[in-house]
């Protein structure tokens, strides 16, 4: 089903470069000094809409709020702190203007807090939900998973607001952590979302974005490390509809030797207008030896009209790697696909449906909420009848 | 009964340089419980018949006719003519990542029934085809055709030639890049489906040893789009010591 395929790109021939600060994303910085109101051609704002973001830019303070409604499970805290205090704490600090604002707008944290040594058997979950797309909401969520705990937290967003947060994910020494974000919003909903993840040593994360509702999502999924062996996967999965904008945006920095980065993400379009953009930034520092990184990103064009950005990067400033490399395809229904499918007998419709099941069922398994499979599984059943299992070509 | 009957079919396709024409006028009828072999040179437009039969996109029939038990086949769409009764095993069999060898049989086993097979029959069916076909019972949860070695993509439309049971089947080169075991294991399985009363066979194939275990009623000799000979299975014993070659020096004349 390819149309371009990047394959597997072999590091030597960039070894030679030497820099010492990375072009890829701009530093962190609590400062909105530091994170301007972007006209639209800086390359972090280039492929994003600004109009649609409907004034989030802007930073106007507001008291609006989601409805929480958790599931903690025992040992697990949620609580109010303050901004000083996230940043005590050893947040991750904002590094775009949305995320600076959200720290600056939103009057204070929440904490979620799984401490040292505790192993759940079931997920924290979070259920936010936005009343109005009126509604201009910002957000600052810090969650802590605590040394040598092991924890799942899922963040279901529903409903419609303006929506933005920064949430950082601290990952304790030899924790295990596997987060996962479900934008499942109304149409017209427009979220802006930072995730930053900290690895500590010998610790590993998942981290799933997943990005089916709304008229603009804009996420971040960044990663770095506390110490060396940590590991993380960072995974994804979007479906975009007529005139839905969805955006990824990934930073994998390898700040510490002997780390690992993994990062997949799949999209479905259709529709007119549907237009997705994926970043896949990965940095691997001079300091960054015996380090790992993968990254892949392939999209489903299910119809005419619909546009797909993909831009795999790796920058590399030490030759001592175990291994880095990336993947990039854009591609249509593969007529060969269909063609054997039907020549057993299966209708087109039917037969379109197989495939992308087919192209989503490997990453669905790995997230590793079972509870959230049949919804997942379901959720791409009903953005199929939408347009691909639509046309009454169903014959028989 | 079945009964596959073409007239001379014209196909073509679509090139840079505009329509070429593949199939020059076949003409064939595989009668009620028929197996026919078609035997030709690479090239000679093998896979565009058995693709044609199928109702592959590609290729644009231009004259011509084939009906199975009376009814016009090209009118069919390609699941049409499969839930009619045509089978295609194909000489490239397609990956379909994702989709499981299971859910994929079921899926097909359902849209040609017309409804879900028996979970309990159908389970043990699907094992025993595998099992016949020597292909490993986690076979099952494995993606169509990803990573399948020749060997295994074969043995595998095998298996659903016998689970899904059409009325004509058409091999396309089954038989190439088959060691002699996976020979006789797919062989076997062709024999048993043949076995039935009424089932056609069109067993395409660029060499003669598939016909030491598959013993055709009538051999054609394929080239250049056209039927250039017919005969008995002693057609098929004189291309073995003889080749293709006095048919293609007769065409290049
Ligand atoms: N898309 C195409 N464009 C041009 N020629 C084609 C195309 N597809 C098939 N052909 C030609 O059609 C002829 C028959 O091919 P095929 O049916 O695959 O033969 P066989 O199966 O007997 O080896 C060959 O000469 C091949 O080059
Ligand atoms: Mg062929």
């Amino acid at each position: 089903m390819t149309v371009t395929d990047t394959a597997r790109e072999s590091v030597e021939s960039m070894l030679e470069t030497k820099r010492t600060e990375s072009h890829l994303n701009p530093p962190p910085s609590y400062d909105l000094a530091d994170h301007p109101a972007p006209t639209g051609r800086e390359e972090i704002w280039r492929f994003t809409p600004l109009k649609r973001l409907r004034g989030i830019l802007d930073g106007e303070a507001s008291e609006a709020k989601l409805t929480w409604e958790t599931s903690l499970p025992e040992g697990v805290t949620l609580t109010e702190i303050s901004a000083a205090e996230a940043a005590e704490i050893g947040e991750l600090a904002p590094n775009d203007r949305p995320s600076a604002l959200a720290v600056a707008n939103a009057g204070g944290a929440l904490l979620l807090d799984v401490p040292a040594d505790l192993e759940l058997d079931e997920p924290v979950w979070l259920r936010l939900h936005g009343d109005s797309v009126d509604d201009l909401v910002w957000g600052h969520l810090v969650i802590r998973i605590g040394r040598f705990s092991k924890a799942t937290v899922v963040l279901e967003h529903t409903g419609s607001a303006r929506y933005s947060a920064t949430t950082s994910v601290l990952v304790g020494d030899g924790a295990n952590a596997n987060v996962l974000t479900l934008q499942d919003w109304d149409d017209d909903a427009v979220h802006l979302g930072r995730d930053a993840i900290l690895v500590g040593r010998d610790a590993s994360v998942r981290h799933t974005a997943i990005s089916f509702g709304g008229d603009l999502v804009r996420m971040h999924a960044n990663v770095e490390y506390a110490g060396p062996g940590g590991q993380a996967e960072l995974l994804g999965l979007y479906f975009a509809d007529e005139g839905q904008h969805i955006e990824h945006r990934i930073f994998a920095d390898h700040n510490e030797p002997r780390t690992k980065s993994n990062v997949i993400y799949k999209g479905a379009l259709q529709g007119q207008g549907a237009h997705t953009v994926w970043i896949g930034n990965v940095l691997i520092r001079k300091v960054a030896e015996g380090i790992e990184t993968y990254e892949e990103n392939r999209n489903l064009v299910l119809t005419e009209g619909c546009h797909a950005d993909s831009v795999p990067n790796l920058e590399i400033e030490t030759g001592e790697i175990e291994g880095a490399g990336h993947a990039s395809a854009t591609a249509r229904f593969d007529d060969e696909q269909l063609f054997y499918l039907q020549a057993r007998g299966i209708s087109e419709a039917e037969s379109r449906r197989l495939v992308v099941h087919g192209f989503f069922n490997d990453l669905i398994r790995k997230v590793g909420v079972p509870e959230l499979e049949e919804k997942l599984m379901a959720t791409v059943e009903e953005e199929l009848s939408k347009n691909v299992l639509r046309p009454a070509e169903d014959a028989s | 009964m079945s009964t596959l009957e073409i007239k001379d079919l014209h196909v073509s396709v679509k090139t840079e340089d505009g329509p070429k024409e593949i199939l020059k006028g076949v003409t064939l009828t595989i009668a009620d419980g028929e197996t026919h072999a078609i035997m030709g040179p690479n090239g000679s437009g093998k896979s565009t018949l058995a693709y044609s039969i199928a109702g592959h996109p590609k290729y644009t029939v231009t004259g011509g006719t084939v009906t199975l038990d009376g009814d016009d086949v090209l009118a069919m769409s390609v699941d049409e003519r499969a839930r009619a009764g045509l089978f295609l095993a194909m000489q490239y069999p397609v990956e379909v990542p994702g989709v499981s060898v299971s859910n994929f049989l079921r899926t097909a086993k359902t849209a040609i029934d017309g409804e879900a097979p028996k979970l309990r029959h159908w389970v043990k069916d699907v094992n025993k085809a595998l099992q016949d076909l020597n292909l490993d019972p986690t076979f099952g949860q494995r993606s169509v055709n990803e990573g399948f070695s020749g060997g295994e993509k074969k043995r595998h439309e095998i298996a659903q030639l016998e689970l899904l049971n059409p009325k004509i089947a058409v091999l396309d080169e089954t038989d190439s890049g088959l060691d002699i075991d996976a020979l006789k294991i797919v062989s076997e399985g062709v024999n048993r489906f043949r076995a039935q009363e009424g089932k056609g066979v069109l067993l395409i194939t660029h060499y003669t040893r598939i016909l030491r275990y598959i013993t055709p009623d009538q051999v054609h000799v394929f080239v250049d789009g056209k039927i250039a000979d017919q005969g008995g299975p002693e057609l098929a014993d004189q291309l073995e010591a003889e080749g293709y070659d006095k048919y293609l020096t007769k065409t290049t004349v």
